[in-house]
């Protein structure tokens, strides 16, 4: 165990003290901060208001839309077909349609445009709808107890019973006035970029695994090792050496890309995160507790730029999403990382690996190749079994969680991600042992197979 | 008393089988040459007792009991293929080898210090593995392969790669480390060096082993009755003064002396030949043909006859 420890703590150092990774450390939180900040510098530097056109059917949000410091609402009266031939002439921004519904209140609208729509558009109104949506219900459950005079009812119950979720599709209209479906929903930028972050972070410190293992083998310090520590312990300790200095590099970008953002918005948009007092009023003049209030009120909290984020972020499960990302992004690495290992033993120089490499990268590349149908359809039997098959389901997984899952089949996945680490690591063990002491032979899979027959 | 021994140890990949029923014995404080041509085990015997790659059948016995997992730290191998990190500073390196073997950090910084100063290479620590020539990363090898002063130390082929003046430097080590009490298992083509500090050897041809016990008697048992003399004379004396059971191997002459190898029926001494030749002859030498290792790995390689040497 000791020495494990100690081939854990070469590893990392070695790695941590390289000059590449001191300037990927930097650079990446800026390059990160950049993507983040410029747009929404950008945003508010912007003097022109947008425009969105609101076709409301329901007539319920009539003035409900405040105009701000980036938008301007108009209401307009008309059938959809005339609204959209207007739209697509005039320079409006969006066009917002909430359809009339069939029973009681409406819960999804559409929004339509020529670009793709900005996230704070989005949340802006979809947070401005529900709250109308639910002042409406409160309203009446209010009536309905005063009249009804029932026995009391707890607050949590009042407050589970009129919360409204809102959907709002964004499609996009083209030139010539075809409609097609965009996707700019916070789940599917969640999901996508969580994804996309395991992929990058297997990619990048799996074939930092192999490129090590390849090099304790071109260096011919490998048998020396093994003459102290069993391969196994050289190998594990390999992958999770290398694996923490990944965890590093992604705690440290996320620090400094935060406090990057922080402090850049901080100074070009002086806090405005003005709260709805009258609501909050209102609430605790019905009753309600402060930290209920409270609670509910950061759910209906207006703003823009960040805020707007922020607070769409907080209608996510962010302690399923945050525990399966860090399960999803340990295992999932922890299972490829094995692989990469097996083949940096298996071969003599990184020239070597390609043949191996393929059968590796396809169901990764895959995953973010599926993604983008995954997205459309997060609920479907492709994606179920790409969420569940060890090799897909890191990336798939983290795709699908923020539009929720069954707890079961979060559940099954993480059994069978577990088993396959625990089967990619033997597999990969009894290829690395005997891969390691051979030098100048080129490897076919015939003879892998071999080995992974050994005794 | 034997430190280690390997009794009938085989191991078979899938196609070919490296050893075959191997046994050898390593006597406490003895060096002991694992010779063999290229292919024929050694490596896969010397992976099996480092615990690298476990034999299919056998038994292995140190220290009078099996050898268990535990013991690498007693054992210090310096293989053939061997190398260090490049990018790593000499004296990191050193302390995570050593710390690898189950030193403790401060015994091992102690201990490298010594050493660094013994083989006056105290400015190297701080340098990159890479700056160094491979003589001097040699030297490095060598010292993490003994710095925990191990009861068995396994030499690959030890001497490749050295000048003849460090090569010289390592085999006084060697025989240091025997004075010390070390025991020492050393393969190796070089037949010169065998000669020099081997005590035993085992002589491993295809995946067998065919020739084994200790160096002395094994050239005995090689030798041939065969004697080299020197005299002068004229041409022709031998054949006609020798009797028909004397084999005249070679003759020849240089500007001094006529020369003649000569072997003797077994059982004749060299008084015979002398007292023959006497009458007739200026005799200025004679020597006894002692088989040379090489002669003798060439002859038992060729030859395929197992012979275990035990008479003394």
């Amino acid at each position: 165990m000791n020495k494990i420890f100690l081939i854990i703590r070469r590893e990392y150092l070695t790695r941590v003290r390289k000059r590449s990774f001191i300037v990927m450390t930097i650079l990446g939180p800026l390059l990160m901060a950049a993507t983040i900040v410029i747009p929404i510098y950008l945003a508010t530097r912007t003097n022109e208001k947008k425009t969105v056109s609101v076709l409301d059917e329901s007539g319920i949000f009539y003035d409900k839309f405040k105009d701000s410091e980036e938008l301007k609402f108009h209401y307009i009266v008309s059938d959809l077909a005339t609204a959209k031939a207007n739209f697509s002439k005039s320079n409006d921004h969006a066009l917002l349609f909430i359809p009339k519904p069939d029973v009681s209140l409406p819960t999804n609208a559409i929004l339509y445009s020529e670009k793709s729509v900005n996230i704070n558009v989005t949340s802006y109104i979809r947070n401005v709808m529900s709250r109308q949506i639910e002042e409406l219900k409160l309203q009446a459950r209010l009536s309905e107890l005063q009249t009804d005079k029932k026995e009391p009812v707890a607050v949590d119950d009042l407050l589970r019973s009129i919360k409204t979720s809102v959907d709002i599709n964004t499609m996009k209209i083209g030139e010539d006035g075809q409609e097609s479906k965009s996707y700019t929903e916070l789940n599917m930028i969640l999901g996508m970029f969580a994804g996309i972050l395991i992929y990058f972070f297997i990619f990048m410190f799996g074939a930092q695994v192999m490129r090590g293992v390849i090099e304790e083998k071109t260096s011919r310090i490998v048998e020396v090792i093994i003459s102290s520590v069993k391969p196994f312990q050289l190998m594990m300790g390999k992958i999770v050496g290398v694996g923490l200095v990944g965890l590093t590099q992604f705690l440290l970008w996320v620090v400094l890309t935060f406090l990057i953002v922080t402090i850049v918005t901080s100074t070009i948009s002086p806090g405005d995160s003005k709260k709805s007092v009258t609501e909050q009023m209102m609430m605790q003049k019905q009753g309600m507790n402060p930290a209920v209030s409270e609670a509910v009120s950061s759910q209906k909290d207006s703003g823009e730029g960040m805020n707007a984020v922020m607070e769409a972020i907080n209608s996510v499960d962010f302690p399923l999403m945050i525990g399966t990302f860090i399960f999803f992004f340990i295992v999932g690495y922890l299972l490829y990382a094995a692989l990469f290992a097996a083949i940096g033993g298996a071969v003599d120089s990184e020239a070597d690996t390609q043949q191996f490499m393929f059968p590796i990268t396809i169901p990764l590349i895959l995953s973010i190749v599926m993604a983008q149908y995954i997205i459309r359809d997060p609920d479907g039997p492709v994606a179920f079994w790409f969420s569940i098959f060890p090799l897909t389901s890191p990336v798939i997984m983290m795709i699908r969680i923020p539009f929720g899952v069954p707890y079961f089949q979060v559940v099954l996945s993480m059994v069978l991600l577990l088993l396959g680490f625990l089967g990619t690591t033997w597999l990969a063990a009894k290829i690395y042992r005997t891969g390691i002491l051979m030098y100048g032979k080129k490897i076919s899979y015939k003879e892998l197979w071999k080995w992974i027959r050994y005794k | 008393m034997d430190l280690f021994s390997a009794q009938s140890v085989s191991k078979q990949y899938a196609s070919h089988k490296a050893l075959d029923q191997v046994t050898i014995h390593v006597p406490e404080n003895h060096i002991f040459g694992l010779l063999g041509p290229n292919g024929a085990g050694k490596t896969t015997l010397i992976r099996i007792i480092n615990q690298i790659i476990a034999p299919d059948q056998g038994e292995l016995i140190f220290m009078g009991r099996k050898l268990q997992p535990n013991d690498i730290s007693m054992i210090g191998y310096l293989p053939e293929e061997r190398g260090l990190y490049k990018k790593m500073t000499v004296g990191e390196q050193a302390m995570y080898l050593a710390q690898l073997k189950g030193l403790s950090h401060h015994e091992a910084q102690k201990r490298l210090k010594y050493w660094f100063e013994k083989f006056e290479i105290k400015g190297w620590w701080n340098k990159k593995v890479e700056e160094l020539s491979k003589g001097m990363q040699q030297k490095i090898q060598f010292l993490v392969t003994i710095i925990h002063e191990p009861k068995l130390l396994i030499f690959d082929e030890p001497f490749s790669g050295f000048d003849p003046i460090n090569a010289n430097m390592m085999k006084e080590e060697i025989l240091a480390l025997k004075d010390k009490g070390a025991t020492i298992i050393f393969s190796t083509h070089n037949m010169s060096s065998v000669e020099e500090l081997c005590d035993d050897i085992a002589l491993i041809n295809r995946s067998k082993v065919i020739l084994d016990g200790a160096v002395r008697n094994i050239k005995k048992t090689f030798k041939t009755n065969t004697f080299e003399i020197s005299y002068t004379s004229w041409d022709g004396v031998l054949q006609s003064i020798l009797p028909a059971d004397f084999q005249i191997l070679t003759e020849s002459q240089d500007v001094d002396y006529r020369h003649a190898h000569i072997k003797l029926p077994a059982g004749i001494t060299p008084n015979e030949l002398i007292k023959t030749m006497l009458p007739f002859v200026t005799i200025y030498s004679i020597n006894e043909q002692i088989p040379s290792m090489n002669d003798i790995f060439i002859q038992a390689v060729t030859q395929q006859t197992p012979q275990h040497v035990t008479q003394d």
